[in-house]
């Protein structure tokens, strides 16, 4: 009975799950490995310090991350800079943010959030990796989504990687093919080039490595509590399973007596 | 209750005579929680208490969620994001939330499948099952108004799909339209109405769980044989039931903990494989997702909303007969409503004088066709309105409406059933016990 009903559930949440496709191009989102997939996975603070920085050199030039907290910069489970070097990091970036009451920008401290920059017209990117369907189907049965995340920030590294040369002028504006973008065109002329950002411990800096920190960094902008959630899962996964253990000994023991008599044995 | 004979309340010491004398409460809470139960209720009977908990989380997350909240179309997307950053824990307690509507959907419809199976809303519970059908309603209107406050792009098409259903009402569509939404279009004051009533619909609910129970601990459980318990003396009525407290409450919560291990699987990897990826970001009139699908719960309905187009020939004959007043539009509406208000009307649709689908041997085929269906469709409603969809779309809806509507009737009529058991007893003996000399036991294990 239980393994029908836990079969009909996994069929069912397989085939519900539909409401969580988007009808777009499949394109060819790679699926790339990040240290944070699956249940067991963490964030890989090295990686995270990376994308920031590739973040901070080279998308902040267009893009904010408005609803981030600077100060979360030194989250354990985040990039764990030290408080001080949140601070450096404010100093030497120039990192200005608007101030309601002095009607005027000032220098931000660790409690405000990274700026908001709409100045080129581009999206804010606190939740882009929550914003985006990297994986779908097949047929809407969102079976991919369920086995490989939702693929947020492989969606990102694969638009990162995607730029073709089949760019086009439309309507006066020139417009940058994309395999990845809805529609094959974006706005954006490819923001990474091999060697742009020059990293302290020598990490690789083609293309394809820096899409995937910069989107394992916006994971973490997304997402900055998925640590301690898997945490909160396990616990309670592990706890409720102890629990569903002692009451399913509990029931057996009480429903003996009365299934024995069923049998026609003795009731105690 | 129920007039199975049974254990009552009497008060012992001065305090509770005291105070039975004045306000009989704990003997209403001793007969709620010893009423007599069919001891052969089988797994399918624990989703009420699936339910009941849903409901409380709910209500609990939700009045924390309140609290941080800012209802303001300006202010509400960041202030979501301010509880899943600033607010302690603040993202346990929306993500619980987010996927409790979904914890509470699996279960009513479990729930309401199990009754359709083993014709819980037969006489006499036919008030138990309008009652949860109007519960089911309120369900949807709040979790539909819910979805709207995180005020991101799916929340705000979403609100502007189904509020646009009003409008196609004739001749005063427009107007109620106005009045639902408080302006021209979805905006703050909507925003702020729908706040207002999702905080209020809950409690509409639990006043309607309660006389959800009340009915039927006015009838008595249903149960898997579908022969009521025997009433004619204390004897025989033990021989069929347990009181609710300890053995059902045991086996409730026992499965409540396997349900809630997977609800917290889901809350802890995969919070948002239920959510749309559209809904974080912010609502913007100005720019239409590429495709507008609702919560998962919905499409179903949605399906089925979306499969009558103006090329359908019940759709040109109503606009024929109508003289043209029910469109396309219309028609969709009212075939929405329609498939919800079939089950609600099931009671008097289904004819067969055999209560459990267990002993209904041509129904069972009909109504895991209706389960495959009910899949089908929702299914369906998250699909393009392109290629071979709308009509796939069109067939799962025509069988939802047959089976409600043609089926049920002629099958009472037709289906020639299978013996029941005279007795819970028996049936609960036949399960539990050794198979007798005919061989004939444990014919059908808890099914």
């Amino acid at each position: 009975m239980f393994r029908k009903l836990a079969l009909t559930a996994l069929v069912a949440v397989a085939l519900t799950s539909g409401a969580a496709t988007a009808e777009e191009d499949e394109g060819s989102v790679t699926n790339y490995r990040f240290s944070f997939d699956g249940p067991f996975g963490s964030y890989d603070q090295n990686q995270l310090q990376r994308g920031l920085q590739i973040f901070t050199e080279s998308c902040s030039a267009c893009h904010g991350l408005r609803y981030v907290p600077i100060r979360t910069l030194s989250d354990e489970d985040g990039p764990g800079l030290e408080p001080a070097e949140v601070r450096a990091y404010i100093d030497q970036n120039f990192i200005e943010v608007w101030d309601e009451d002095l009607r005027d920008y000032r220098a931000a401290v660790p409690n405000d959030n990274f700026p908001a920059n709409d100045a080129a017209g581009a999206p804010d990117l606190s939740m882009m990796a929550k914003a985006r369907a990297g994986f779908h189907g097949p047929y809407g049965l969102a079976i991919n989504q369920f086995l490989f995340g939702i693929g947020g920030p492989e969606y990102i590294a694969s638009f990162l990687t995607g730029y073709n040369d089949e760019d086009e002028e439309v309507a006066g504006s020139y417009l940058y093919g994309n395999d990845i973008f809805y529609g094959g065109l974006t706005a954006m002329s490819p923001p990474l080039f091999d060697g742009l950002v020059e990293f302290n411990d020598g990490s690789p800096n083609d293309v394809e490595s820096m899409a995937q920190d910069v989107a394992a960094f916006l994971m973490w902008a997304a997402e900055p509590e998925m640590m301690a959630r898997k945490r909160m899962g396990f616990t309670a996964v592990i706890l409720l399973g102890l629990l569903a253990v002692l009451l399913y000994l509990t029931n057996k023991r009480l429903w003996a007596p009365i299934k024995r008599r069923a049998k026609g044995g003795s009731a105690e | 209750m129920s007039g199975i004979p049974h254990d009552h309340y009497e008060p012992k010491s001065n305090s509770e005579k005291w105070l039975h004398s004045r306000l009989p409460i704990i003997e209403l809470l001793y007969n709620t929680l010893m009423i007599p139960t069919p001891k052969n209720l089988n797994w399918m009977w624990i989703w009420g208490i699936v339910l009941a908990f849903a409901l409380v989380l709910q209500i609990v997350t939700g009045v924390i969620l309140a609290m941080h909240y800012v209802p303001n179309a300006d202010l509400a997307f960041a202030s979501i994001e301010q509880i899943m950053r600033n607010v302690n824990s603040g993202w346990a307690i929306r993500y619980i939330h987010m996927n409790g509507a979904s914890l509470f959907f699996v279960a009513v419809y479990a729930h309401i499948f199990r009754g359709l199976y083993y014709g819980s809303y037969k006489a006499p519970r036919e008030v138990t099952w309008i009652i949860g059908i109007l519960i089911y309603l309120a369900m949807m209107a709040t979790a539909f108004m819910g979805y709207v406050l995180p005020w991101g792009q799916m929340s705000f098409w979403g609100a502007t799909v189904i509020t646009g259903l009003f409008g196609a009402i004739p001749l005063v569509g427009d107007a109620i339209q106005t009045w639902l939404l408080g302006g021209p279009s979805v905006d703050n004051a909507t925003l702020n109405r729908f706040l207002s009533l999702h905080f209020l619909l809950p409690f509409v609910i639990a006043g309607l769980v309660i006389v959800h129970i009340w009915a039927f601990h006015t009838t008595g459980n249903g149960n898997p044989a579908g022969v009521e318990v025997r009433r004619t003396s204390r004897k025989e009525a033990d021989a069929d039931t347990l009181p609710f407290w300890p053995y059902f409450v045991i086996k409730d919560l026992f499965a409540l903990a396997v349900v809630l291990v997977a609800f917290f699987a889901v809350v802890g990897f995969m919070p948002n494989f239920l959510g749309h990826p559209d809904n974080y970001i912010e609502a913007n009139p100005l720019i239409t997702p590429a495709e507008i699908v609702p919560e998962w719960y919905f499409l179903p309905f949605y399906a089925i909303l979306r499969a009558f187009d103006g090329e359908v020939w019940v759709v040109i004959w109503a606009s024929w007969l109508t003289g043209g007043i029910v469109d396309a539009k219309l028609f969709g509406v009212l075939a929405m409503f329609g498939s919800i208000v079939v089950l609600a009307l099931v009671p008097w649709l289904d004819t067969s004088s055999v209560r459990s689908g267990r002993y209904r041997p041509s129904f069972k085929w009909w109504f895991w066709l209706l389960g495959f269906d009910f899949m089908v469709l929702m299914w369906s409603g998250a699909r393009p309105i392109e290629g071979i969809y709308p009509y796939i779309a069109l067939v799962a809806t025509s069988y939802w409406f047959a089976y409600f509507l043609i089926i049920l009737p002629l099958l009472g009529i037709f289906e020639k059933p299978l013996p029941t058991p005279a007795t819970i007893e028996e049936d609960f003996n036949a399960h539990y016990g050794k198979p007798d000399a005919d061989g004939q036991a444990a014919a059908s294990p808890a099914e």
